[in-house]
């Protein structure tokens, strides 16, 4: 099994609730993924600065991670502790800086993901005690997308907890399993990707981060997937403008959509999104199998 | 825990999908005419299932999974869509959804009438076994799959794969079906079959300016009902 929820807010006014239906939706969703959560929301940033997402060790305080980036940089290095995560906000031209700083000298530390926008936080235990302990409710922002696993392919770790994310404001979350992702995984090595788990669903989020390097845009990235990409899958992907759906031809994973003016919001049951506002007027639908759904802030339309 | 169930409706926003199908299976087969009306049934799974009673039940909203699954005898009204596997092994009586349907809608029922006024998604009616399904707008793919008896009624189109494998089953399309599935072939309309086909849409009451003549009869080859090493490729 496992669950997926998304939002993709259409209108400003939400962004400041994005945290909280987040919460709720992916709380409905423990039945389908009651052994580890996690969520990635985009809010606030902005193109010259980069928000590292860190999981860290326990013996390593977060204020002493601030004063040592503050002082390696040369400048005040703002960083956020929320559970064993913190998010440490660097400018773009130093990440390259604070990357070597924490490979150096804090190896345990692991870096969850990376972006302008972007906050990713994930760990084990039940949907709702991941969200309260990472305070999803209090997040603001203009999408999130969330995971709750019940894992049948790979160990159940705080790693192997989804979203996975291998490039930058880019992540990935699915319900399924993939057949052929040994055999992804090692040409994707081959092109210079490095992979953290044995994970299925990391080769996915490679494969479309890899695409995306050479220039694809998402929607492109997912449809090359379709041939690319063997097994069960309902994938769920965000980007720091996009949010895109993708079901493998067979579609024996569940999805359901639900799109007002207001947002688009997926869930892998109705259960999951019955607290939206509006969803009584929404536009509800299943995702054709094999068909790329795609928004994208601003034009915020679905492209076939 | 505390269902208030005046004999006629319940709101499962208080008490849960379980005291409602536990008050449902206490009744027996002399009850009649009894209408119950469900609230709020905001996705939850298994909403009146194995229900055994000659009773009416109208859900006012959307369902989850396997909605009146195993019914016998009672009429179901669903107003909104339907999850997964709606009617699923139906042994009677008839359920009808007035929104969309998830899929595998009807998967292996062996009797009693499931409407659909919208669209079913895929693998509807797999493996149906005497159920009889009209859907009035379209279906997903592998629909029919396996399908044994009974009548699959698609209004609208058919996706790919329509009726793979397919033992014995009518299946009328009025549009366009995508691909047939193994050993599915189209079959001339004899007049028992057009009898068939006017009278579902009669009870299912499709629009009656839909003639029955605007439908295509699908069926099996039979070449797949005892293994044959040319076959082999197919099974």
């Amino acid at each position: 099994m496992c669950g997926i929820v998304g939002l993709f807010l259409k209108n400003p006014a939400l962004e400041p609730e994005l945290g909280r239906l987040t919460a709720v939706m992916l709380e409905t969703m423990t039945g389908r993924g009651p052994d580890s959560a996690g969520f990635a929301v985009y809010g606030a940033g902005t193109q010259q600065s980069v928000k590292l997402t860190l999981r860290l060790p326990p013996e390593l305080n977060p204020a002493s991670l601030a004063t040592r980036f503050s002082q390696a940089l040369g400048v005040e290095v703002p960083v956020t502790a929320r559970g064993d995560h913190a998010v440490l906000v660097v400018s773009a031209m130093q990440e390259p800086l604070a990357r070597l700083l924490l490979e150096e000298e804090m190896p345990l530390v692991r870096i969850v993901g990376s972006g302008h926008s972007m906050e990713l936080y994930k760990g084990i235990g039940l949907p709702a005690q991941v969200s309260t302990r990472f305070g999803l409710t209090g997040m603001a922002g203009t999408h999130a997308i969330g995971h709750t696993r019940m894992a049948t392919e790979s160990a159940v770790t705080t790693a192997g907890a989804h979203p996975f994310s291998t490039g930058r404001d880019q992540c990935l979350v699915h319900n399924g399993s993939l057949s052929n992702h040994n055999d992804v995984r090692r040409r994707l090595v081959r092109e210079g990707l490095s992979f953290e788990t044995a994970n299925d669903t990391e080769v996915a989020a490679g494969y479309l981060s890899w695409r995306m390097r050479d220039g694809a845009r998402l929607d492109e990235a997912l449809t090359a997937a379709l041939d690319d990409l063997d097994g069960f899958y309902t994938f769920v992907v965000g980007t720091e403008n996009g949010f895109g759906v993708l079901r493998d031809p067979v579609a024996c994973k569940p999805a359901v959509m639900a799109e007002t003016d207001d947002y688009v919001a997926f869930g892998s049951e109705y259960r999951a999104l019955v607290d939206l506002p509006g969803i009584e007027d929404a536009h509800i639908f299943e995702p054709e199998p094999a068909r790329v759904y795609f928004w994208e802030r601003k034009t915020a339309e679905a492209s076939a | 825990m505390n269902t208030v169930i005046d004999n006629t409706t319940v709101d499962i926003a208080t008490g849960g999908v379980r005291p409602l199908n536990a008050a449902l299976h206490t009744l027996n087969g002399d009850i009649t005419h009894t209408l119950w009306r469900v609230l709020n049934p905001r996705g939850q799974h298994s909403i009146a299932v194995g229900v055994d009673a000659p009773i009416s039940i109208t859900i006012e909203g959307h369902v989850g999974y396997y909605c009146a699954g195993m019914n016998q005898h009672a009429r179901v009204v669903i107003n909104g869509n339907a999850g997964q596997g709606v009617a699923e092994n139906m042994m009677s009586g008839e359920v009808h959804v007035h929104g969309d349907a998830s899929q595998a809608a009807g998967a292996t029922g062996c009797g009693g009438l499931l409407v659909i006024d919208g669209n079913a998604g895929a693998r509807c009616g797999i493996s149906m076994k005497g159920i009889d399904i009209v859907v009035k707008g379209s279906v997903g793919h592998m629909s029919a799959f396996m399908a044994q008896v009974g009548s699959l009624v698609v209004c609208g189109d058919a996706g790919d794969a329509l009726g793979d494998s397919l033992y014995e089953a009518r299946l009328f399309v009025r549009g366009s079906v995508r691909s047939l599935g193994a050993d599915c072939e189209e079959k001339p309309m004899l007049p028992e079959d057009r009898a068939i086909l006017a009278e579902l849409l009669e009870r299912a009451g499709v629009d009656p300016t839909i003639s029955p003549d605007a439908f295509r009869l699908y069926g099996s080859a039979r070449q797949l009902y005892h293994f044959h090493i040319d076959n082999v490729s197919a099974y």
